[in-house]
């Protein structure tokens, strides 16, 4: 075990893998020289070359689709699009062809690549750079879609994306690249997609995150604990595939279910989680399935607005104690 | 007309002989008659779907694709069933992915715009407008980064020269010298649209721009087209990087069977008729030859019951299972 930071372990698996697999390179922009935006593939460049750690021109559209390309071709290509925000930009490759030439073709063509993507609020970075769309990208049917909320999980969900014959939307939190964890050393330390892992067991209330809010949840589990209240903590690893059975679980045990996103409500994938809770559990509930959820409106920039715009432990207690 | 900055190595590929010259006739008939019964059994309703005819274009299908080899690959756009019989896909299979049957191409799954057979490195038709020029680049950078010798030939018509995939795909071909032929078969129309009235420029002064060698070609002339598309093939299988051809060409038929074709005189086709490519072919071989009426009648005849025979296969496939609904969402690993 190592205690390294997310964005530690994000790199560390993509040099094992890389090492493991010859077929595997990365594209992006600004990976190589500049080391990535984040710092996830600082000094890949110099160990394994520009053959396999390509700088891109700022083509967002043209990488991944050269990544479904060289993926069709029999390659292993891992595409960087630096944030999530400027994944719109891609959005026909990603949805048009990665998630559906399988199908179409009837299984004659596959498309394993991992598309990696920065996600996230809290920096003040304003509307067009805060995004949070890991939803978005669960809508799609024939991707799979991995948001790790921790160093661990980051790296054995990505080890494990580059062992897929299917593009893997990977999704991480900017808030987090900097939040320390312990992480196996095994090189064949994979986890495995459709997942959920239980963080903290408890008895009075489910509370359901994925990626950053998962640690809001966690600080709200706390808080409830002063208030004698017992909060099971549920994170999703992966929206798809989706393990609803643990939640679902969960929420026989508990009765009560609290879901915990950044992303806008309307619309958004707590609406569906909420729905599937209540298609399989609907007779153990309690009281209604809450949603604690980013504001419907564009990330404000001034600092106040954009806390009250993002998901808090407080508004995450607050909910529960609404419904015990 | 070359619009190349580039000076290109000498290249003279060899003449088609005689039984080359007839395959190419062949063909050329087999997609005209495919398609004019795939016309037919859209309005009797066994084709449903949008579907847009090749007919007028065969000579671009037919010259670009037999100019390349076996192991090279081939992405193309959504009027591609002239591209996939010209490649060898099996005519029957053809028609019953029309027919959304399960021995089609894909089948049944895919439709008149989206045909696969990886077989024959067919790697299929694309529907959305330039979405799948950046794959061929993917697809020729695999090649240069696993040292095989394979060219992507993608096909794309001039309305995809406005989308910013094609430029991003252009320039990242030549940054990374990676083996693609970008072939633009300029109808004149995008959708209803003149090509004049939606570019500011040449197609060719575009892709020249981007620092690879680009030409102008009669589309309507398989050996023109056969002759350069050889030439690209040998510059892009030497390690030069990609390589662009606009050929020249014209639809006969409306943009799909949906067009009602407001946007043109009928004496324009008519004029393009005269230039019809299956009817030059006819006569160069006529008058060296190699061809009489008799032999003429033989392809005519010979392609009638391959296509008679292309419809009674689709309709005797069955329709795929419900139970199939769900059936390759995912790609299962191949050990497991």
């Amino acid at each position: 075990m190592a205690e390294l930071r997310m964005r530690d372990a994000l790199r560390e698996a993509l040099r094992e893998e890389m090492i493991r697999d010859p077929r595997i390179f990365l594209m992006g922009e600004d990976i190589g020289a500049y080391g990535g935006s984040y710092a996830v593939t600082k000094g890949l460049l110099d160990e394994f070359g520009e053959d396999r750690v390509k700088d891109t021109p700022i083509a967002e559209s043209g990488i991944v689709g050269v990544g479904i390309g060289a993926a069709m071709a029999g390659l292993r290509p891992m595409v960087e699009l630096m944030t999530i925000n400027f994944s719109f930009l891609a959005l026909d490759q990603i949805v048009n062809s990665a998630a559906k030439l399988h199908y179409m073709s009837n299984g004659q063509i596959s498309v394993p690549l991992v598309i990696r993507m920065a996600s996230g609020g809290g920096s003040q970075l304003a509307a067009t750079h805060s995004h949070s769309l890991e939803g978005l990208y669960a809508h799609f049917p024939g991707l799979n879609v991995v948001c790790p909320s921790n160093s661990a999980d980051a790296k054995g969900l990505l080890k494990r994306a580059f062992r897929d014959e299917n593009t893997t939307i990977f999704i991480e939190h900017t808030a987090i690249y900097g939040v320390k964890g312990e992480v196996p050393d095994d090189p064949d330390f994979l986890v495995e997609f459709g997942k959920a892992n239980i963080l903290r067991a408890g008895t009075d209330v489910t509370i359901v995150g994925y990626s950053g809010s998962v640690h809001q949840a966690l600080r709200a589990a706390a808080l409830l604990e002063e208030d004698g209240i017992d909060a099971e903590v549920i994170d999703l690893r992966t929206l798809r595939p989706l393990d609803i059975d643990t939640v679902v679980a969960s929420v026989k045990k508990t009765n009560r279910a609290v879901i915990v996103e950044d992303d806008w409500k309307f619309g958004g994938f707590g609406g569906e989680l909420s729905a599937q809770i209540m298609e399989r559990a609907f007779d153990w509930l309690d009281a209604p399935v809450a949603r604690v959820s980013g504001k419907d409106v564009p990330m404000p920039y001034n600092r106040n607005l954009e806390f009250a715009a993002l998901p808090s432990e407080e508004d995450v207690a607050e909910a529960v104690h609404a419904m015990m | 007309m070359t619009h190349q900055q580039i000076s290109l190595p000498a290249f003279n590929p060899p003449e088609p002989g005689n039984e080359q010259l007839g395959m190419f006739l062949y063909q050329m008939q087999l997609l005209r008659r495919f398609e004019e019964k795939t016309g037919e059994m859209y309005t009797k309703g066994k084709i449903r779907g949008f579907l847009h005819l090749y007919t007028g274009q065969e000579a671009c299908a037919v010259g670009a694709l037999n100019a390349l080899r076996e192991q090279d690959r081939i992405v193309t756009h959504y009027r591609d069933h002239g591209h996939a019989l010209a490649r060898g896909v099996d005519a029957n299979r053809i028609m019953a992915e029309l027919f959304g049957r399960v021995d089609g191409v894909s089948g049944g799954r895919g439709g008149s715009m989206h045909l696969y057979d990886v077989s024959k490195g067919f790697l299929g038709g694309y529907a959305i407008v330039a979405a799948h020029l950046p794959l061929a680049v993917g697809l020729g950078l695999a090649a240069k980064m696993q040292n095989e010798d394979r060219v992507a030939l993608c096909i794309f018509g001039d309305g995809s020269v406005g989308e910013g995939e094609f430029h991003e795909a252009l320039n990242l071909s030549v940054l990374w010298k990676t083996p693609v032929i970008f072939f633009c078969e300029n109808n004149l129309y995008g959708m209803g649209v003149r090509f004049a009235e939606s570019l500011s420029t040449q197609i060719p002064t575009l892709a020249a721009a981007y620092n690879m060698p680009a030409v102008s070609i009669n589309g309507m002339d398989v050996l023109e087209v056969y002759r350069e598309t050889q030439k690209a093939v040998q510059y892009c299988s030497t390690g030069n990087g990609p390589y662009f051809i606009e050929a020249m060409t014209y639809r006969y038929r409306g943009h799909s069977m949906a067009d009602p074709e407001l946007y043109r005189l009928k004496d324009e086709i008519e004029q393009y008729r005269k230039r019809d490519a299956i009817e030059a072919l006819k006569q160069h071989m006529m008058e060296r030859g190699m061809l009489d009426e008799g032999g003429w009648q033989d392809v005519v005849s010979r392609v009638d019951h391959a296509v008679d025979e292309a419809v009674a296969f689709a309709d005797a496939s069955p329709e795929p299972g419900l139970d199939t609904l769900y059936d390759r969402l995912m790609a299962e690993p191949a050990n497991g």
